[in-house]
């Protein structure tokens, strides 16, 4: 028995490959159980998002298991493998869980550390449960990758800095602002630049969104966009006396915003905070404005410096984060080398012999009278008892090895009897604690 | 007893200062936790000490510099736990406690026996004065911090230097509220303060008003402050000048309380050890 996994991700594959193996949520399930029709597979599931595609598995036999696997991503999508063989990488035992656990972590992510991948791999999981394609070792190893996460997410500060230029913007905004609620953006230009920042601002809690254009019409679609209100662009004046934030995406040539005209403007509105983000190339908003008293100003260069060092930041936590992962990782490669069946059963003979000697110790010395003979059949009683106990459960053991009931006999085998067969791991959160939130960033699917 | 309880206080302030400066580097929480627990119980302890004060002495116990260090430092750390309790702003106490946490070893230092109260101190209004003056200036203490704490964040988004102190500075608007909350109240506080000094004046030098070197500058202070609002809602001064000015302001009422006391020969001037 092994986890295994086979896939592709940014790094290994052109969007065009990526494209083509992508499983659409809809048909996963179906897909699920095609893959679990192969013999040399257990158990497995399916992680699909625009930035990879990976089966994860509870194998037979590995090296079989793989080869099937990527027949199965041939045959299931019709590709030849060889268009795509390159681009897939597969794993075996713990170097499989530790990329398990990496992914979920947000390690393996293309911006290390971005919150989505926690929620996709859940939603992952729940489909391959509603498949019942996942069994006894899935949700113990989704279960880990989970605590991993929360764990890399608590003792580390990877996800904490923003490292798009948009999010540092609105990071920004919150520490002039404290909050974005109720606050006013005014939006100069209508073009697809300002969209895009504008809809982090919307997303962020802005109240209000004023939107000026040189052409007045294009002002008007776009603020409806935001269901926004346009200003012409005569009136900026006027639009800069109610904002709180104003973001320029032009392509005007010369600066729009002179300096006067704000320190004007400033006056008008009590010298209320202002924040001012260019981030058109050339710039729109003199920058000799950001000396003004109250008014913060940052174009397109600044906010891509903070977002370079914080992406610094996020490697230097990565580091630590690694380490988390491989501490992890030992864990469950513990655990689940205790499922072989010989070490269980050579330890619970162990544990039954050891009592017995003990037992048969103290009833021998209480009678220091017994004669050889009588203490041989003594001996031979209490091992036989012992054998006959025995049989039938190492019979069913043998059996059923290599299935997934034999990993439910061990473990209870384990737990019911104290053994110590690998060093013990036995802290068994419940299910419902170790999921509870890789959801919360949201389960968007890309 | 009071001495015990008045040391153990300060014993507790410093392990809050230690805790909260942890909590500053590392971000962990629960340093920010136990640092407010520390001092919490030290404020208990605090306060247990003042009242054993009060009972062995038999009157308010601020008449003497030692008396009024400990009692300024009590009242620093009642508003910013007061504060704390509203406004969650972990930060505040890594500026407030150490702030309280000197004024305690200050008052360490001096002469802490009980003397018979001094006549002119024997008023029904010198407690309020006193209530009224020192929560005031605890109040500005907390504008003054905040103050602080603005300029610093500032200076960082100015320079477009966003990095580990901006993360764990609040936001501009919650410091310039906060000026402004500290204004609103603190202002009418050191209004009551001089208004009932004025009036024990009265009672104790038979004038209301004789520009003794405390006087001056408690009304140089209030003139600082009132400016300040003044300003404030008018032509809307904030950020940058309210925070220079709520620096200055606590400048002006520590010197008021302190430098007065120790450097200027005055009225007063019983008050000096």
């Amino acid at each position: 028995m092994e986890v295994i996994v086979v896939g592709l991700n940014h790094r290994t594959a052109p969007i065009e490959i990526r494209e083509c193996l992508a499983f659409p949520e809809d048909k996963i399930g179906e897909a699920l159980s095609q893959a679990q029709s192969l013999s040399s597979l257990r158990e497995n599931m399916i992680l699909s998002t625009c930035n990879r595609v990976e089966i994860y598995a509870a194998a037979r036999e590995a090296e079989r298991a793989v080869l099937d696997l990527k027949s199965f991503l041939s045959q299931y999508h019709h590709i030849a493998l060889k268009d795509f063989e390159k681009s897939l990488y597969a794993f075996a035992g713990s170097e499989a869980v530790k990329h398990i656990f990496r992914v979920a972590s947000s390690l393996d992510s293309m911006v290390v550390g971005e919150p989505q991948i926690s929620g996709q791999i859940k939603a992952a999981y729940d489909l391959a449960n509603q498949a019942k394609t996942s069994g006894y070792i899935l949700h113990r190893l989704l279960h880990r990758a989970f605590h991993v996460a929360k764990r890399v997410r608590n003792e580390t500060k990877i996800g904490n800095s923003a490292v798009s230029v948009s999010s540092v913007a609105v990071d920004l905004a919150k520490k002039i602002f404290e909050t974005l609620e109720e606050k006013t953006v005014l939006l100069i230009g209508a073009g697809e630049m300002c969209e895009l920042a504008a809809q982090h601002l919307v997303s962020g809690g802005v109240q209000k969104v004023l939107v000026t254009n040189r052409t007045y019409e294009r002002a008007v679609t776009f603020a409806e966009k935001f269901r926004g209100e346009a200003v012409p662009f005569g009136e900026i004046d006027r639009g800069l006396k109610g904002a709180d934030i104003v973001l320029s995406a032009t392509d005007s040539p010369q600066y729009l915003l002179k300096h006067d005209q704000v320190s004007k403007v400033m006056k008008d509105r009590k010298h209320k905070p202002i924040f001012f983000i260019d981030i058109a190339d050339p710039r729109d908003i003199d920058p000799r404005i950001g000396d003004l008293e109250n008014v913060y100003l940052y174009n397109i260069d600044d906010l891509q410096k903070v977002a370079d060092e914080n992406i610094r930041d996020r490697e230097k936590e990565a580091e630590k984060a690694e380490a988390i992962v491989q501490d992890e990782m030992d864990k469950f490669v513990q655990w689940y080398r205790s499922l072989d069946i010989t070490p269980t059963i050579v330890a619970l003979r162990e544990k039954f012999e050891e009592i017995r000697k003990k037992e048969l110790d103290k009833t021998l010395s209480l009678h220091p009278d017994l004669s050889e003979k009588e203490k041989k059949s003594l001996e031979a009683l209490t091992s036989s008892i012992i054998n006959k106990i025995l049989h039938e459960p190492m019979t069913l053991l043998k059996r059923s090895n290599g299935e997934s009931t034999a990993d439910l006999y061990l473990d209870s085998l384990q737990t019911l009897f104290k053994l110590q067969v690998a060093p013990p791991e036995v802290s068994r959160e419940t299910p419902h604690e170790a999921l509870e939130d890789p959801s919360e960033e949201g389960e968007k699917r890309s | 007893m009071n001495i015990f309880f008045f040391k153990f206080a300060a014993f507790l302030y410093l392990v809050g200062t230690l805790f909260y400066l942890a909590h500053i580097v590392s971000l962990k929480q629960s340093l920010s936790r136990l640092a407010t627990t520390a001092v919490s119980i030290g404020f208990i302890s605090h306060s247990l000490a003042l009242l054993t004060r009060y009972v062995e002495a038999g009157h308010t116990p601020v008449t003497n510099l030692y008396e009024s260090l400990s009692f300024f430092a009590w009242m620093i750390v009642g508003i910013f736990l007061a504060c704390n309790l509203k406004f969650h702003i972990k930060v505040l106490g890594a500026f407030l406690t150490p702030i309280a946490l000197i004024l305690m070893l200050f008052g360490l230092a001096l002469p802490k026996e009980i003397v018979p109260l001094a006549p002119v101190l024997r008023s029904f209004w010198h407690p309020f004065h006193v209530f009224f003056a020192f929560m005031g200036n605890a109040i500005f203490a907390l504008a003054f911090c905040c103050g602080i704490m603005y300029l610093v964040q500032e200076s960082q988004l100015k320079a477009k230097k966003v990095g580990a102190i901006t993360k764990r500075l609040p936001s501009l608007q919650v410091l310039d509220d906060m000026n402004y909350q500290a204004l609103k109240y603190g202002f009418p506080l050191l209004t009551l303060g001089i208004i009932t000094g004025a009036v024990w004046a009265e009672y104790a030098w038979g004038r209301y008003w004789g520009w003794d070197p405390k006087e001056t500058w408690s009304l140089i202070t209030w003139f600082l402050y009132a400016a300040l609002l003044h300003q404030r809602l008018t032509v809307g001064w904030r950020g940058r000048k309210a925070a220079i000015m709520a620096i200055a302001g606590f400048g002006a009422a520590l010197f008021t309380f302190l430098g007065v006391n120790l450097l200027l020969p005055g009225l007063h001037s019983y008050a000096n050890w």
